[in-house]
């Protein structure tokens, strides 16, 4: 039986090849487990301060609480997706996306396309943005966002984000019943990859994993990414506020946690996504921005009256 | 005469966005026009998704030209002794732009005659950007690129065109020209416009109709006409079918309207669930038969053309199956489950972080539920359902439906309560105690819904004011001002004459900490203050709004609203004044000077005193008051002539202290009776 249709690597490669065309370097998948494809360093750090960044990577994205063991058509433990931040936004980004669906084979004329708005924010990691959904014949299949605010700082430049949820665009192009069902590539089919995965991970995230544990693990990740924060060392304190992050993730999945408590780790995870923005801002000023070519906007940041002017020492 | 165009370009505007844009823009355009004295003869608007424009008809060819009269000095003083101007004069003219050779004198004063010319149409018009697009404000916006500038979605072009003449300005990168955008996917990209006047033609040819409401006009005959050849009923009257269409018109530009169907199977849920996933969550119209029972069949409206409709209508189909799927799931699953281990996992669930659990949020409203039940004499049988219904009624919000479908809380526990054999009062008291769900939503109709309604809402409003989570301003992220009117509204829907003040007193000091530190008084006037509200709603004079909501020692809402009710129906009486005067005159007599003690008749040393204290010692302000308003201010107005005979024979301020004494007793009295009508003294008497 030939398949006309695109294989989920199919999608992944058309879009990566589209994406870099219209200058987005081809970044590789974050090794660190993450709830969102925002939250990976490209995007989450990368959105701060005046510079220029033009990124698109695949993001295999855990949220523990929406496993189902294998069971069920859409919700996973474990979902990709396909991740595309430019900054500055440019003013015809809403055609270049339009662009990459039609690469896809998707052709608007044959199809209900709309931006439906839906505005996202994720208060855990202080980053709010504006925009929309984009529906495909009633079917929620990107999420495109200007943020407007990352770890709490007013953005200096906008980052136009655009997420597409990989499984639910490949089940309308492959029009299969359940995710499992999709191809993902050389006739091996999502389920024979995944259904084991998706139910061990559910069993341990629902039933065994280890609270003591997990409870020891947050207050120690959190010490060490508050200690790399003190040092300016940017990076290894943002692993650090990740994995916070998953192991509330899965603290929360296992029901445990109750609603106070759950507002206290928000709380700490917020406190610490504020922190690191702030201090990568000040590292990349420390820099001089490297990636900011443009000479007025060098003038506007770094100038003598710039935003991150380097204070004179008397 | 001429016609001039302003079309702004932009990302899709949300959708409810847009009709309140396509508003401003016309008053701010208005507003502009009549600052630079451009006259026009009437303003079009358009709107869509992707753009709001004006289109100015017979505009003046420039603005009225003006001439103004201004005055300087007094005479006298613009001349000096020599007969020559003053410095006084001198500088009015400089400051007119003027010299004093242009003075004319008359009325004792001189006088400049200050003439404005006109301007061309459109060197004012080039001012429109700066001083109306660039000043619409949103209540949401953005920035974009590396831009400061806030708009509600980024601006992609900018028309404007006076006839076939392109008005240049520019807004940031932005400058305007005749090249405008049709449909996204049916026209080409650009389209340019010819003049001013072809706009709506030139779009029309571009797939776009511009006209809002030629739009929706459009989309509602196509819908109908779907229905009809089905023999389907849609109901497009109804104020969510309204919201709806409304809200669909936004989001095209070029309608084609369609219908899908569904799995038989699915009419098995309960019809909430099937016009909720329809309606809100993908914007379809559902239909049902003859007999108003849904069918399994729905109308969309595609934002396109008819050609290839059927990829459109099978993706629809399959996206609304997949929640219907969902949604079967959790009815299934729900139902498996029972009302206690639901309110398990309620005794976790926070009410507020500052405030404790839902679960005790429902004991304490529990408490207060039962004891307006005594104050209202309730049956035994309404005790034992209302007991009961405040027992389970947040018990739903743990249902995998209301998970999955928030805005059917109450309405899920209603259902689950019948499935799971409680009776229908408690069942839609648990509906029914978030009513009124809006400013004007319905009432709770059932007794024991509308008192699990009030309670519910009270404990949020103290448990709130004593954690300090007070409202302010325009910001009420709890809602309090809803539930407060919810209260009243349903206290009057009701006529349950309860006394607040009492009632709120006891209930602070019975629940320790949640409840300690709140004011009693601020409560009372935060509630009075929806009192006011919903009496200036109704057009009620703010002065007799302000008389009637004061002096309220019980907080009896429902009476103190309508005894405000019963004075403005009063307020064009002819006797209306005399009335009011005569009792003021008492009240404000009384307010001089304090006095104790009982009337003694023995002192009275004319016949209107005895009049007075016969027409009045029977009256007992609080029967009347249980009569109502009417009653209380019948009382007082047959009061006046009494009044009025006792002031023109009695001199209260007697020499002899003890009569005196006496008179102001019999003041106070009286005046206690006119308080039951509220503070008279803030009415404007005209």
């Amino acid at each position: 039986m030939t398949n006309s249709k695109l294989s989920l690597q199919d999608i992944i490669l058309t879009l990566q090849q589209y994406w870099a065309k219209q200058g987005a370097n081809l970044m590789q998948a974050y090794d660190n487990e993450v709830g969102a494809g925002t939250q990976s360093p490209y995007t989450f750090l990368r959105a701060n301060g005046p510079e220029p960044w033009h990124a698109a990577y695949v993001q295999p994205s855990r949220r523990p609480a929406d496993g189902r063991y294998g069971d069920n058509p859409n919700r996973l433990f474990q979902h990709h997706q396909f991740q595309v931040v430019m900054k500055p936004s440019p003013s015809n980004i809403q055609e270049l996306y339009l662009g990459s669906l039609e690469a896809l084979g998707i052709k608007p004329l044959e199809h209900d396309i709309r931006f439906v708005e839906d505005n996202w924010e994720n208060p855990s990691m202080g980053a709010a943005g504006i925009g929309w959904e984009v529906w495909l014949d009633g079917m929620e299949v990107t999420q495109f966002t200007y943020f407007q605010q990352v770890g709490g700082i007013e953005v200096d430049s906008v980052t136009a984000e655009v997420t597409y949820g990989l499984e639910r665009l490949a089940s309308y192009i492959q029009d299969v019943p359940t995710v499992y069902d999709l191809e993902w590539g050389n006739g091996v089919l999502y389920g024979d990859i995944f259904k084991e995965p998706e139910y061990e991970h559910s069993k341990y995230a629902f039933e065994e994993s280890d609270q003591a544990m997990l409870l020891r693990h947050f207050d120690e990740f959190e010490a060490e990414a508050t200690r790399l924060l003190a040092l300016g060392l940017v990076h290894p304190a943002y692993d650090y506020i990740l994995k916070s992050s998953h192991t509330f993730n899965l603290l929360d999945a296992r029901g445990t946690v109750s609603v106070t408590e759950r507002a206290g780790y928000l709380h700490r995870i917020r406190t610490m996504a504020r922190r690191v923005s702030k201090v990568f801002i000040e590292a990349r000023s420390n820099l001089g921005f490297p990636l900011l070519k443009d000479d007025d906007l060098r003038e506007k940041y770094l100038g003598a009256n710039g935003k991150y002017a380097l204070k004179e020492e008397n | 005469m001429s016609t001039f165009l302003l079309e702004i370009g932009l990302e899709e505007i949300p959708a409810h966005l847009v009709t309140s844009s396509e508003a401003q823009l016309i008053a701010r355009t208005t507003k502009f026009l009549s600052d630079h004295r451009l006259s026009v003869g009437h303003i079009q608007p358009y709107s869509t998704p992707r753009r709001l424009a004006v289109a100015l008809i017979d505009v003046a060819s420039q603005s009225e030209a003006l001439s103004e009269e201004k005055r300087g000095p007094s005479i006298e003083r613009a001349k000096n002794d020599n007969g020559e101007w003053s410095k006084a004069a001198q500088g009015f003219a400089r400051g007119q732009g003027m010299t004093p050779e242009n003075f004319e004198e008359h009325d004792g004063y001189v006088w400049l005659t200050k003439h404005t010319a006109g301007i061309p149409a459109d060197t004012i018009l080039a001012n429109i950007g700066e001083e109306v697009v660039a000043q619409m404000k949103f209540t949401t916006y953005m920035k974009w690129a590396n831009n400061a500038f806030l708009y509600v979605r980024p601006i992609r072009w900018l028309v404007a065109l006076l006839d076939d003449v392109v008005i240049d300005f520019n807004i940031l990168e932005v400058q305007t020209g005749r090249v405008t955008r049709g449909h996204r996917f049916l026209s080409n990209e650009h389209v340019t416009i010819a003049d001013a006047e072809s706009y709506s033609e030139t779009l029309k040819a571009a797939y776009v109709i511009a006209n809002a409401e030629a739009r929706k006009a459009i989309i509602q005959s196509q819908l109908e006409n779907i229905a009809h050849q089905n023999n389907w009923l849609l109901d497009l009257a109804s104020d969510a079918a309204q919201d709806l269409l409304e809200e669909v018109n936004n989001i095209v530009e070029w309608p084609t309207a369609f219908s899908g169907s569904f799995d038989n199977k699915y009419l098995e849920l309960p019809n909430e669930v099937l016009m909720t996933s329809m309606r809100e969550h993908q914007r379809f119209f559902y239909v049902t038969n003859q007999s108003n029972e849904l069918l399994p069949n729905f109308l969309s409206v595609r934002n396109g053309n008819s050609e290839h409709l059927d990829n459109v209508i099978a993706g629809n189909e399959k996206v609304l199956v997949a929640r219907l799927e969902d949604a079967e799931f959790f009815y299934q699953e729900d139902q498996q489950k029972s009302i206690d281990e639901s309110m398990t996992k309620v005794k976790k669930l926070v009410f507020h972080e500052k405030i404790g659990t839902v679960y005790e949020h429902m004991q304490r409203v529990g408490q207060l539920a039962a004891s307006l039940a005594d104050k209202l004499h309730f049956d035994d049988a309404q005790k034992v359902d209302l007991a009961r219904a405040s027992e389970i009624y947040k018990f739903d919000l743990m249902t995998g439906m209301v998970g999955e479908f928030d805005e059917l809380q109450g309405i899920m526990g209603e259902h689950y309560a019948k499935l799971f054999g409680e009776n229908s009062a408690v069942a839609s008291a648990i509906r029914e105690h978030y009513m009124p769900t809006s400013a004007n939503g319905n009432i709770a109709s059932t007794a024991v819904g509308a008192v699990l309604a009030i309670a519910d809402k009270l404990d949020a409003i103290v448990t709130f004011f004593s954690a300090d989570l007070i409202p302010s301003g325009s910001n009420d992220p709890y809602g309090l001002r809803r539930a407060a009117n919810g209260v009243v509204r349903t206290l009057q829907s009701k006529q349950w004459h309860i006394a607040l003040q009492p009632l709120l007193i006891e209930f602070v000091k019975s629940n320790g900490k949640v409840t300690e530190k709140a004011d009693v008084t601020a409560i009372m006037t935060f509630m009075l203050d929806r009192v006011r509200k919903l009496a200036l709603d109704g057009d009620v004079r703010p002065d007799i709004v302000a008389a009637g909501t004061a002096l309220t020692p019980d907080g009896d809402v429902v009476y103190i609203a309508d005894r405000t009710q019963t004075l403005a129906n009063h307020a064009s009486d002819d006797n209306f004044r005399d009335i009011i005067e005569a009792l003021t005159r008492v009240s404000r007599l009384a307010m001089k000077q304090s006095a104790q003690g009982y009337v003694d008749e023995s002192l009275f040393e004319n016949q209107t005193e005895q009049t007075l204290f016969m027409a009045t010692k029977e009256i007992d302000l609080k029967t009347i008051e249980l009569q109502g308003g009417e009653a209380v201010y019948k009382v007082l107005a047959e009061l006046q002539n009494p009044i009025a005979a006792y002031f023109d024979a009695t001199m209260v301020n007697a020499d002899d202290e003890v009569i005196k004494n006496n008179r102001y007793i019999q003041l106070h009295m009286i005046d206690k009776i006119i308080s039951g009508m509220g503070d008279l003294e803030k009415i404007v008497i005209k």
